[in-house]
């Protein structure tokens, strides 16, 4: 509570927090409101915006405006998926090398190491362009947590062998707790903010990477997301076309869901960390 | 013997490092393309063995499997084929080996879409211009943000105010958003700037005066996408570097003693200047993906470019060739960067490790 409470003394907080809230809660609510459908044509292409449809339309003719909805909906999707899934692992390996130290921590290390100097761009475009069909949202989410833990891994590591040398810990060690419960109860507790902290960080770069890979052709076959709408009007000329409303708003959403997070952690690290604060 | 020298062992031991690290990546890269039920590897045995193709595809496709050293070979140089005319796959371990032989040789297979094209040829004309891109990028925009990291931590008031969110917000924002915002505004809309390509259409690359100053207009809007973005999170993390350094004992003694201004300011930037250094050499990968896609935006003729023709045209020993390159140059970049720490870094010369 206390934290919270400091946490809204930071106009960084307030503002991410507001602008991440709303553009959940437009996703989530919007389409009792606003209900186009995204699959048939109801105007000719590039349709100004205004009048019957507020963002226009794209080039097939399809409502910009639930097209984006829709890619919005996809692109948390994408974020929560792809962050939950790099947090878990990261934290699970950075807690367990940290603690256990020795030689599995050398090799958990290493492979972090490795996967961190191989760029994960790489690693995504190899996968991606190899599979044609079967590329859905979901897996894609997949892979970029599966390919993104390496920096909370690394982190949570040198945080978590920072504790091992506590007095709390060895005492629980001399009274039988196993590992397990040394970690669960011991040192997670003490890492929650540093975890909540990789998790928006992760969801930032999970959002990112999906709008990245779509972009440039390696995208979802099976349903819109923010970074396939830039896809089609970069393919369908909407840039010397003028149609700003075909790659805008995406374009915007995007930054702003980033910015809104990058703007999260930034307060959450000036709360943990005193020094920071003016 | 080496433990003499210390800073020589810290980099032969990373040399060795890398060298594991690149081996590594030739396996990621010779095994993620055959994961999942359609890999490429299966869809083009599936094809030379269907007779579907015309005579020009079934002979890239062969020499794909041939050059790749996918498929057992008869006396003759030609395919063996198993009954159902399809070829016969060598097993999974020598087709690996085969892989690695040719990446040391240099050699990355012939490309499907410039067909007899080799792709080490492409990507030859395509590296002189990511790297005279990315390179001055780079540092240029580690330099300054670091400098404006550093003004912001030190000055705060006005300097933070202004500096700070700037830095967030372009740190924030995607590489192909910022790319195309900036090719919509000033090559579009005001006409300032070229909007795609790395020369004038009419020119011929040489190295006459008129084809350098049509590179140079050309340069101007991908180096800002990328520099921007770069300086941003350059600064943001040097910020915070320095406001520790300055709470810390040492600039508070200096400050007790009465030591000039820029004295205090330059221990504070060279101590904080070090861990930015390392954040740079764990960050370069990321900031190359996205100066790739930056590349594609503005149809560089660079590395990026080659690799959206590639993806879009299912070009798969290109993609694999590009894929290969960008780690390695990665790599080799991850690996100045920490000879540069191991000349910086008094505890490397010391002898107990810089990380």
């Amino acid at each position: 509570m206390k934290i919270l409470k400091n946490l809204l003394k930071s106009p960084f907080f307030v503002i991410g927090m507001g602008l991440f809230l709303i553009t959940i809660l437009v996703a989530v609510f919007s389409p009792i409101f606003y209900n186009i459908d995204i699959h048939t044509r109801v105007g000719a292409a590039y349709t100004n915006p205004g009048g019957k449809f507020i963002l226009g339309t794209d080039h097939m003719g399809i409502d910009m405006f639930s097209l984006l909805l829709k890619g919005l909906q996809s692109s948390l999707y994408v974020g929560f998926m792809a962050g939950i899934i790099a947090t878990v692992l990261g934290t699970f390996l950075g807690v367990y090398a940290g603690f256990k130290g020795g030689w599995i921590d050398d090799v958990i290390t290493m492979v972090t190491n490795l996967f961190i100097v191989i760029p994960q761009f790489v690693i995504l475009v190899l996968v991606s362009s190899s599979m044609k069909e079967g590329r859905s949202l979901s897996l894609i989410a997949l892979l970029i947590g599966l390919t993104g833990w390496t920096w909370s891994a690394r982190a949570v590591r040198a945080q978590a062998a920072s504790l091992k040398s506590r007095d709390h810990i060895s005492l629980a060690k001399v009274n039988g707790v196993g590992t397990i419960g040394i970690v669960m109860l011991h040192i997670l507790p003490y890492l929650m903010s540093y975890v909540c902290m990789v998790f928006i960080m992760q969801t930032a770069s999970g959002i990112l990477s999906e709008a990245a890979i779509s972009m440039i052709g390696l995208g979802p076959f099976d349903t819109v997301s923010l970074g396939t709408i830039l896809n089609q009007a970069m393919r369908s000329e909407a840039l010397t076309d003028g149609a700003w409303w075909a790659f805008m708003p995406a374009m915007i959403l995007v930054t702003v869901i980033s910015f809104a997070l990058y703007m999260i952690n930034t307060s959450m690290e000036g709360v943990f960390n005193p020094r920071l604060r003016k | 013997m080496l433990k003499r020298y210390p800073t020589l062992y810290y980099i032969s031991s990373r040399a060795v490092w890398y060298f594991i690290t690149f081996l590594a990546a030739v396996t990621i890269n010779f095994m993620l393309p055959r994961l999942g039920p359609a890999n490429p590897v299966d869809i083009i045995m599936a094809r030379t063995a269907g007779g579907l193709d015309t005579k020009a595809a079934m002979e890239k496709e062969e020499s794909y499997l041939k050059g790749f050293g996918l498929v057992e070979l008869n006396k003759d140089g030609s395919i063996v084929r198993d009954a159902s005319n399809k070829p016969v796959q060598s097993p999974l371990i020598k087709q690996f080996f085969n892989y690695v032989k040719m990446c040391l040789k240099g050699d990355l297979g012939t490309s499907f879409l410039n067909y007899p094209k080799k792709v080490t040829e492409i990507i030859a004309g395509a590296i002189p211009w990511t790297l005279a891109l990315q390179i001055p990028t780079i540092i240029i925009g580690w330099i300054i943000g670091n400098i404006l990291g550093a003004l912001a931590a030190y000055k705060r008031g006005v300097y933070d105010g202004v500096i700070f969110p700037a830095a967030l917000l372009a740190n924030a924002v995607p590489f192909f958003a910022f790319g195309m915002l900036l090719v919509y505004v000033f090559a579009l809309q005001f006409n300032l700037f070229p909007a795609i390509g790395g020369y004038a259409q009419d020119l011929m690359p040489s190295m006459s005066w008129e084809f350098i100053s049509s590179a140079a207009y050309y340069y101007v809007l991908p180096f800002f996408s990328i520099f921007l973005i770069l300086a941003g999170g350059q600064a943001i993390g040097m910020r915070s570097m320095c406001i520790y350094e300055l709470g810390t004992d040492y600039i508070k003694y200096a400050k007790w003693l009465g030591m000039k201004e820029h004295k205090i300011v330059f221990y504070m930037f060279r101590n904080a200047m070090l861990p930015q250094l390392t954040g740079l050499a764990l960050s370069i990968g990321i900031m190359v993906g996205g100066a790739l896609i930056t590349e594609m935006i503005f149809s560089y003729p660079g590395l990026g470019m080659s690799m959206l023709t590639a993806i879009q045209g299912n070009d798969y020993p290109l993609i694999q060739g590009i894929t290969l390159l960008v780690t390695l140059s990665v790599l080799i970049a991850n690996f100045s960067v920490d000879i540069l720490i191991g000349f910086l870094d008094p505890r490397v010369k010391a002898g107990i490790g810089g990380k």
